[in-house]
């Protein structure tokens, strides 16, 4: 494989963030680091207790193996190992692999000499696990408020969260999270279908420049956002998706006990209503 | 180097900084709570089958269930109220001493104010001109009935006058039939019983009478397709969305999200169930026992000013019991010290079947409520 343009300065050492020169080399393409190696510790572990607490559980059909939280009894403290305290090592297992692996994008995004664009952009979708895993149940007194690991438990659990406020669809925050993921979608296959009908022409013809693509748009809808300001938005659009999604779960039960449809009365007893 | 710090302490503290604007915001402008909360676990860990509760709502709640003294019992001993007075076609095996401790009891319960004469033309208490006295009567009766033969329902708490009366002349939650403002029909209905929150649906957009077909009328509750593909069940989204609402009235009632009864994951599946639900399957039918044949009936008794806008009579539903509470009166028995008011001994089953699990009956054709 050819080298691509920017390999020879991906490959420029320094710029790291902890342990000098230290870890600073590459296995093959890959950039080890110090984060690399704390990647690797703590995926491989995690990995390894989630394969533990499967052989616990008793099922092996990857749909059903379940982790799960401790009782809320335990509160914020520590839980014996098979009753939720393999559920928290996890945790603090995934937690430090997410963490490891953004801050190896910020040593890799220092190599590159360009913004912090893509550690950010990582780091909203860790907030928002953060914020189900760690914030919320600290703020609501117990790591069992927390989602289980399993693929059929924790969409069980999201169901019966949803149901604990009635009608999560009155949830506001998850009505601007909800129309973010569509509106994300959306600008993606617009953007999508765009670029590849511009890459490729009917035979015989040369590939669309930019301009094209812009004229389609003023065309169609009268404006284009352009090329670089679709990248923004598709930016713009995704991590407020993810963001308000992590405000939607950190208000339901911290801050709002009861059914979501019951928080819009606000709306009803504002006095601008004749009755 | 300082120049990605920086970046990086910008960033972060637009995170931190726009969420936390956000919560104060939001918290500021609204009516939301904070914590800490109190929870009550009611499923195996990590399902999130759990109640929570403001401390302070629930505070208020348990001092809103106060219950008052019962009277000292009295001897059963002496002459019987048939025979010392007039008209006594109920508790005339009590003695008068029974007798009058419990009249003083019901004054105390439900016409504190209003007293002996909220019932009784006290010139001459056998005459049964007021027609409160004749509902008073019917309604010894029911309680009778609701602790003799729904003891599925209330268990062995039972209820008293002041379970729904709580010192009100008339239950603070009752209901009528709802047919909502005058609005088209046909092609051009637009809102089908929907869109006028209140708050036994918790100001949802759900219908605002559910009641009419499931609590008065004995609809199938019973929405929710048994197979993945839609083959021959034929409930209506009409049908699905009363079921909704009735379900948020259970959970305003008893003052319960959804997962008190049901893993969410299969709302039918009773093997998946808490026993509550069975608690609630036959409380269902009690209700539309009392309004049948004790609430209904007396549409003759009440006068304009108590029946609802159709004519119809007061009802009752969870909240006139529950009062936003999952056991009224979180679960005290009054009727122990009031044995004249359990009625006939129990029957196991009461009058109807438990629910069958696995035996789905055809739904029900769609009929709107009115």
């Amino acid at each position: 494989m050819a080298m691509l343009s920017f390999e020879a300065k991906y490959r420029t050492r320094g710029g790291t963030l902890v342990g000098g020169d230290l870890f600073d080399f590459w296995v093959g393409p890959f950039y080890v680091g110090f984060f690399g190696v704390t990647t690797i510790f703590f995926s491989a572990l995690g990995t390894a207790l989630i394969l533990y607490g499967a052989s616990l559980g008793g099922v092996w059909n990857i749909w059903r193996i379940n982790i799960a939280p401790p009782d809320l009894s335990y509160g914020l403290g520590f839980a014996p190992l098979k009753e939720g305290g393999l559920w928290q090592v996890i945790t603090i297992c995934a937690i430090g692999a997410f963490g490891s692996w953004a801050l190896r994008q910020v040593e890799i995004s220092r190599k590159l000499g360009m913004g912090l664009h893509v550690p950010f952009a990582y780091g909203v979708a860790v907030f928002a696990y953060v914020a189900l895993e760690v914030i919320r149940p600290v703020l609501m007194g117990a790591w069992g408020w927390a989602f289980p690991y399993g693929i059929l438990s924790h969409l069980d659990w999201v169901s019966n969260t949803g149901y604990q406020y009635l009608h999560f669809h009155y949830n506001p925050a998850h009505m601007l999270a909800v129309s973010f993921f569509f509106t994300t979608t959306l600008a993606l296959s617009l953007h999508g279908s765009l670029v590849l009908s511009a890459a490729n022409p009917p035979k015989g013809e040369v590939m669309k420049t930019a301009e094209h693509e812009n004229t389609f748009f003023r065309d169609l809808i009268g404006y284009s956002i352009g090329t670089l300001g679709i990248h923004r938005l598709g930016l713009f659009l995704a991590l407020s998706a993810g963001f308000w999604s992590a405000v939607c779960i950190i208000l339901s039960g911290p801050f709002w006990t009861r059914g979501w449809p019951e928080w819009w009365s606000w709306w009803l007893n504002l006095p601008i209503w004749t009755h | 180097m300082s120049d990605y710090l920086k970046q990086g302490i910008i960033y972060g503290a637009t995170l931190i900084g726009v969420t936390a604007a956000t919560l104060i915001g939001i918290t500021t402008f609204t009516k939301l709570q904070h914590p800490p909360i109190t929870s009550v676990q009611r499923g195996f860990r990590g399902t999130a089958i759990a109640q929570l509760y403001d401390p302070a709502e629930l505070a208020a709640a348990q001092a809103a269930s106060k219950v008052p003294r019962s009277l000292p019992p009295a001897s059963a001993a002496g002459v019987k109220a048939s025979v010392a007075y007039k008209n006594v076609r109920v508790l005339g095996n009590l003695s008068v001493g029974q007798f009058t401790r419990l009249m003083v009891s019901i004054t105390n319960w439900v016409a504190p104010k209003q007293g002996c004469a909220y019932c009784h033309n006290v010139a001459n208490m056998a005459d049964d001109a007021n027609y409160t006295k004749i509902v008073a009567r019917r309604m010894i009766q029911m309680t009778q009935n609701i602790n003799g033969n729904w003891q599925s329902h209330v268990q062995n708490v039972g209820v008293t006058c002041y379970t729904c009366h709580g010192g009100n002349p008339v239950p603070k939650n009752i209901w009528f039939n709802n047919p909502g403002p005058e609005s088209a029909g046909g092609l051009a209905e637009t809102q089908t019983g929907m869109a006028h929150p209140t708050e036994r649906i918790n100001y949802s957009s759900l219908p605002y009478d559910p009641f009419t077909p499931y609590l008065e009328q004995d609809h199938s509750i019973r929405v929710q397709s048994t197979t993945a593909l839609p083959t021959d069940d034929l409930s209506s989204i009409k049908e699905t969305e009363w079921t909704y609402a009735l379900m948020i009235h259970f959970s305003q009632s008893l003052g319960v999200n959804c997962t008190y009864c049901h893993n969410t994951r299969s709302f039918g599946n009773w093997a998946e169930s808490s026993p509550a639900r069975v608690n609630a399957w036959y409380g269902i039918r009690m209700v539309r026992d009392l309004n049948n044949h004790y609430l209904d009936p007396l549409n003759s008794v009440f006068p304009a000013y108590r029946k609802g806008v159709l004519g119809d009579s007061p009802k009752v539903y969870c909240a006139t019991c529950h009062q936003g509470v999952y056991k009224p009166l979180f679960g005290v028995s009054m009727v122990k010290t009031f044995p004249e008011l359990q009625g006939p001994p129990a029957s196991p089953t009461a009058a109807v079947e438990p629910p069958a699990a696995a035996a789905p009956t055809a739904p029900a054709a769609p009929t709107p409520p009115h």
